[in-house]
């Protein structure tokens, strides 16, 4: 668990992160976004002490960060930065290997280390190992700065717009490689964004921040469903709430089996969508295909099923306006009570 | 390349047995006057002229070098005014002003002329260091404080490397500088191919002037090319070849 206590820093009469506490679950990922000059990057910097803070502690399993050698901590933290940082007159495999040589770690398993974080970031440690960052394409040399910030097992990772360089295409690849290899690695992750979108994909928790203040901390469907003031409502946008929303909801409380083919709508069933698949992404097909109703795949051992529009559009109000709850992207929440959806939605 | 050592196989075999290129030389002595300069020998002289410049330029690097660094130390960017003027001092005198300030002090030979050059190289080592140390993207500082690497490893793994193609062109630029302005020295009474020169104009001999002179410049052009090999090498792989004069 990490806690940072009333952090406090200012620059000249300027204060950048004015009296922010916020606490980071182990195995969470935690979104700081707001807009440029709001103080995030900041924030991040005072994790691992780029940035003395005024007043006010950092705690890493609470141990005051303070109390640790300065490159003993920062050793133990994993930092991706947006350009990436690699040094440009090492190879990749030496860049990645860069904080376990740091550690001391034997050469042997430096390499072993280096070949396996290769691996699980997509890059073929035989071609790519070898190359310089200048040889690599901007979603390459990304994954390598976050396997440089994987290497020597941090718990902790710091991540300033690691998405901010690529483009949008690779940066959705990128960002479902993070929450991946995040889930796998149990680390505890402190994102900074500018992107509302990034934030609410990404995050377990959120927490929003303007002039160095934190407006609102919350899990996505909070953020989305109650926002705290009108600048979070700004970030989120607001004629893009309902699809946020939907965006947050899992797909697999609302399939239900399919009985004897009903009507599509005229239009194909097509390809199923994956059991994994948002509300949004569902309802995304529906307007594309015209379909009223989706196959979906089964779930782990589960037979497919298929998805109504209705359903899709009830979740979605669910924990609305009206009702004012939140509804966590697990189901724990309300919207996504899938028996109870059906029922209301016809 | 091939023309460097062309020059360099050429500059070999004059210093090595000038007796072959009297014949060239002939057009420009006096009637009856000696062709070739024989009070000391040119490679003799030579080699002095290069040691001079190397004693020069060694404490010129460590410390234009060294205040390139200081100044590019987080927080110590308000003593950079204050060392760029002691640079610029020393380029602003001239090296004839040194040698007369410092005759006096430590008398007629080397000495005098090592000071000149030393001051006289300062500049172009400095502001090379600094640009050098500014290339460094600010993203790789970050990323290099950020992982946890020491100040010094800092500097020697990442900023040095990386500066090191900009600071030896600036050692280059003061090389070759030195090298040409060395031969003033002579005038008191240093030993560099200024004393061939000196000699040719006090005698009124061309072909003196023309040997002394002709070698000098051969010299600094070797020295710019060997360099320029150097800078060649340090450069992080990938980046465009040498942009320098």
């Amino acid at each position: 668990m990490i806690e940072l206590d009333t952090l406090r820093k200012s620059y000249g009469d300027e204060v950048v992160v004015d009296d922010v506490s916020l606490t980071l679950e182990t195995g969470t990922i935690t979104a700081v976004v707001g807009t440029s000059g709001s103080g995030k990057s900041t924030l991040l910097k005072l994790v691992n002490r780029l940035v003395e803070p005024e007043s006010g502690t950092v705690r890493v399993d609470g141990t005051d960060t303070r109390a640790l050698p300065l490159t003993e901590l920062r050793r133990s933290i994993g930092y991706v930065i947006q350009d990436n940082g690699l040094f440009p007159h090492w190879s990749v495999a030496r860049n990645v290997g860069a904080v376990p040589r740091l550690l001391g770690w034997p050469q042997d398993e430096i390499d072993a280390r280096v070949s396996e974080l290769l691996e699980l970031m997509r890059l073929d440690p035989e071609r790519i190992g070898p190359r310089y960052p200048h040889e690599l394409s901007g979603g390459q040399a990304q994954r390598v700065g976050v396997a440089r910030a994987l290497a020597a097992r941090p718990r902790m990772m710091l991540m300033d717009e690691p998405f901010g360089a690529l483009d949008p295409v690779i940066r959705q690849e990128a960002r479902a490689e993070l929450a991946a290899i995040q889930r796998r690695l149990g680390a505890t992750v402190l994102l900074v964004t500018h992107d509302m979108g990034e934030a609410l994909s990404l995050g377990d928790q959120i927490a929003v921040m303007e002039a160095g203040r934190l407006l609102q901390v919350g899990t996505p469907a909070e953020i989305v469903l109650s926002p705290a003031a009108p600048q979070v409502r700004a970030l989120i946008g607001e004629d893009e709430r309902g699809f946020r929303h939907l965006a947050l909801l899992p797909l697999a409380p609302l399939v239900r089996p399919n009985r004897a083919h009903v009507p599509t709508g005229g239009a194909e069933l097509g390809e199923p969508l994956a059991a994994g698949a948002s509300c949004a992404d569902a309802l995304s097909r529906m307007i594309w295909t015209g379909a009223r109703m989706l196959p979906v795949a089964g779930q782990a051992g589960e037979p497919p099923g298929v998805v109504a529009i209705e359903d899709v559009l009830a979740a979605g109000r669910a924990g609305g306006p009206q009702t004012g709850r939140s509804g966590r992207p697990d189901g724990v929440g309300s919207g996504c009570d899938g028996r109870r959806n059906r029922g209301t939605g016809r | 390349m091939k023309a460097s050592l062309g020059l360099a196989a050429v500059t070999g075999a004059f210093l090595a047995m000038p007796g072959a290129f009297e014949p060239l030389l002939r057009p420009f002595a006096p009637p009856g006057g000696p062709i070739l300069y024989d009070r000391a020998s040119l490679a003799g002289l030579a080699a002095a002229h290069l040691l001079l410049v190397a004693a020069a330029l060694l404490p010129s690097a460590l410390l234009g070098v060294g205040l390139a660094i200081w100044v590019t130390r987080p927080g110590q960017g308000r003593v950079l005014p204050l060392a760029r003027a002691v640079v610029t001092f020393g380029q602003t005198l001239p090296p004839v002003a040194v040698l007369a300030i410092c005759v006096p002090i430590f008398g007629f030979g080397a000495l005098p002329a090592l000071m000149a050059l030393f001051l006289y190289g300062l500049l172009p080592i400095f502001e090379s260091a600094l640009a050098g140390f500014g290339s460094v993207p600010v993203s790789v500082r970050t990323a290099a404080d950020g992982m946890g690497l020491t100040p010094r490893q800092r500097l020697f793994r990442v900023e040095l490397p990386l500066a090191a193609p900009l600071i030896l062109e600036g050692l280059r630029l003061s090389a070759v500088i030195s090298l040409s302005t060395a031969a003033i020295g002579s005038t008191v009474a240093a030993r560099t191919l200024g004393e061939v020169i000196i000699a040719g104009i006090n005698v009124m001999n061309l072909a003196f002037v023309l040997q002394g002179g002709l070698l000098t410049a051969a010299l600094a052009l070797l020295l710019h090319e060997a360099f320029g090999v150097l800078a060649d090498r340090a450069r992080p792989p990938g980046s465009t070849a040498h942009p320098g004069p």
